[in-house]
């Protein structure tokens, strides 16, 4: 092959910045070619895909609902990631800690009072919290795969949760629909226009884990554990430990997103129940802002807009909102792609 | 004797994707390259073996053309992670996602449409046998000619066999191919022999099921035979147990090889003696040629 790596000297940091731009761009340009194979304008395509969405209110408010989980999860697992700890089981976290929150309406439906949205709110997070324990005790415990165990949880998680709002949480009066009875009062978030009180969260959470992977001794212990486990041990951090602390904190985020999705958008628990697929978005969010916990903002919102754009050309161009998850997945072929750039210089060579 | 052959059936046609998935990771693993894209080549192939199958009429089309889709998603792979040196875990899972996207988008129109079974006798098709020739091949390719001795050594240490004048990189994407054609006909035996339609997501996660079955296999070939059919065996098992009326919430009977697989995964897995032996030791690994 006539392309060859040649390993930089130093890891570049305008790379770093620009490389996921490029990707953007990329996917920019396959989506550009995916619309004219359709018979669509490219341009106005992409207009109505990634541009149209942003020009009203309503449509602004709705990308903030949307981006509210996916930062919030993709916060939690750039920097698991980036300790080499491979939590893929966000959707079933996120499910998981919903139905938790879900527990309190259901079964003490008179608990009226402030206390009772902390209340759910930290049920939520025990409830992702718990479920990505799981895995982090098997791997540590008996050395199992967590990727393939977190994974597996999700589906159990999606079985559970729909046995339960089919079974025992269902709400007696709601004319037997698989749903739960309707969060009501202080059981809900607070909210201006469609954006719920999750937002502050997520962008709270963000900034917080920038904090803390850049500022604090917690964060340079993960991150070198992830880089150099060797170095990592020497210095006395345990990576054990580390794959506890991970799992809880990433699964207690997307409990947290389960928690302010029910309380903030459904005020109720159902069943099929569509955002744990975030969760797979989610993986995309952590890698396109560069394992980055605040980069996640920006991409989490990027990655909303592909929502968006979705139901946008569905509805006035008529291509399938599947088309979403293909943006989605290609989004990433062309970060992981474009990653090598930071570390390598690309060259053509002719073949002497 | 009719009812048990019946169940028999539905076991083998549970166990036989996971057993042809299973099978093509194994070999990519032995020269070290962890494909966690089996769920999205998988998938893939179903709608590839399904379209092609409706749009031509011939199962035969079909079945090649699950192959090659699967196959093409693993040179995706290939070229990220073997040429560009992308993470594998990351890129596998990309490969997934995309897949699963992909695939929606191109079965739109298939969704509901109805093709002819693939032909069998009392329920036994060509891709079932061919499953067991499957195994046997890779195994005596593995272990008994040349070639699978360098796929093995290139698994096990990429610097020595590279320093021995085998072309890891060449070999490593003929294995990464090899199993993406593996995934692409497990998703194809799917769509074409097992139900004969197209139904988004409808892998439901066996992808990954046949990642965990190499585990529990320990790379070696014909565990993998006894892993598929284990799984196959304790899913179906769970739906006869239904059957019988037992009162179990159905959604928790399903649950069985979610769970089934993480059980096993833990009881191979805490024993690392057993696991170290065979599993390949550059699994996972970038290699960059030093000149």
């Amino acid at each position: 092959m006539p392309l060859r790596l040649e390993k930089r000297a130093e890891r570049s940091s305008t790379m770093a910045l620009v490389s996921p731009l490029i990707a953007i761009a990329l996917t920019l340009i396959f989506g550009a070619a995916v619309f004219a194979s359709r018979g669509v304008d490219p341009w106005h395509g992409l207009y109505v895909y990634f541009v149209e969405p942003l020009t009203d209110e309503w449509a602004r408010e709705k990308l903030i609902v949307k981006a509210t989980p996916l930062v919030l999860m993709g916060a939690g697992l750039a920097l698991a990631y980036r300790a080499n700890v491979w939590n893929i089981g966000a959707a079933g976290q996120l499910q998981i800690g919903a139905l938790f929150t879900g527990l309190i309406p259901v079964y003490f439906s008179n608990w009226q009072d402030p206390s009772v949205m902390p209340a759910m709110l930290l049920m939520g997070v025990v409830g992702g919290m718990l479920w990505a324990l799981i895995p982090a005790y098997l791997k540590v415990r008996f050395n199992a795969n967590e990727i393939l165990t977190s994974l597996m949880m999700v589906y159990i998680a999606d079985l559970v949760f729909d046995w339960l709002v089919r079974g025992p949480m269902r709400d007696p009066k709601g004319y037997n629909f698989p749903k739960t009875v309707n969060f009501v009062g202080w059981q809900t978030l607070p909210h201006w226009g469609d954006i719920h009180l999750g937002a502050l969260f997520a962008l709270v959470a963000a900034l917080g884990l920038g904090f803390m992977a850049y500022r604090m001794l917690k964060g340079f212990e993960l991150l070198t554990l992830g880089s150099a486990p060797r170095a990592g041990r020497f210095a006395g951090f345990s990576a054990q430990r580390a794959i506890y602390f991970c799992f809880a904190l990433s699964g207690g985020l997307a409990g947290l997103a389960g928690a302010s999705d029910v309380m903030g958008v459904s005020h109720q628990l159902q069943t099929p129940y569509s955002t744990p697929s975030y969760g797979f978005v989610a993986i995309i969010v952590a890698f396109l802002g560069r394992l980055n916990p605040i980069g996640a903002i920006f991409s989490g919102l990027l990655l909303a807009l592909t929502f968006l754009g979705g139901e946008a050309a569905q509805t006035s161009l008529h291509i399938p909102d599947k088309i979403a998850k293909v943006f989605q997945g290609v989004l990433l072929f062309f970060v992981l792609a474009c990653d090598t750039l930071v570390y390598y210089r690309v060259k053509w060579e002719s073949r002497k | 004797m009719e009812q048990l052959w019946a169940i028999a059936i539905t076991i083998i046609a549970a166990s036989t994707p996971l057993l042809i998935a299973a099978i093509g990771e194994l070999v990519s693993e032995r020269s070290g390259v962890l494909n966690l894209g089996v769920e999205g080549m998988m998938i893939m192939g179903a709608v590839a073996g399904f379209g092609a199958t409706y749009l031509t009429g011939s199962s035969a089309v079909g079945i090649f053309a699950s192959m090659l889709a699967g196959a093409g998603m693993a040179m995706l792979f290939g070229f990220l992670t073997l040429t560009l040196l992308a993470n594998q875990v990351a890129t596998g899972l990309a490969i997934t996602l995309l897949g699963i996207g992909l695939s929606a988008l191109i079965g739109e129109n298939f969704v509901g449409k109805q093709i002819e079974r693939l032909p069998n006798f009392h329920g036994i098709d060509i891709l079932i046998i061919f499953s067991f020739i499957l195994v046997g091949l890779v195994s005596w390719f593995l272990f008994r000619t040349r070639y699978g001795l360098m796929v093995r050594a290139v698994g096990d240490s990429h610097t020595s066999a590279h320093s021995m004048g085998f072309s890891v990189i060449g070999l490593r994407y003929a294995c990464v191919a090899f199993g993406g054609a593996c995934a692409g006909l497990a998703g194809g035996y799917l769509s074409i022999a097992d139900t004969p339609q197209w139904v988004e997501n409808m892998t439901a996660g066996r992808g990954w099921i046949a990642l965990a079955l190499v585990v529990f296999a320990t790379w070696l070939p014909k565990r993998v035979v006894l892993g598929a059919y284990l799984f196959g065996t304790i899913s179906i098992l769970s739906f006869v147990v239904q059957t019988m009326g037992l009162n179990v919430p159905p959604q928790l009977l399903s649950c069985t090889p979610y769970l089934v697989t993480i059980v096993a995964l833990v009881l191979i897995s805490r024993n690392k003696r057993v696991l170290r032996a065979n599993t390949p030791a550059c699994l996972g690994q970038a290699f960059v040629a030093d000149r």
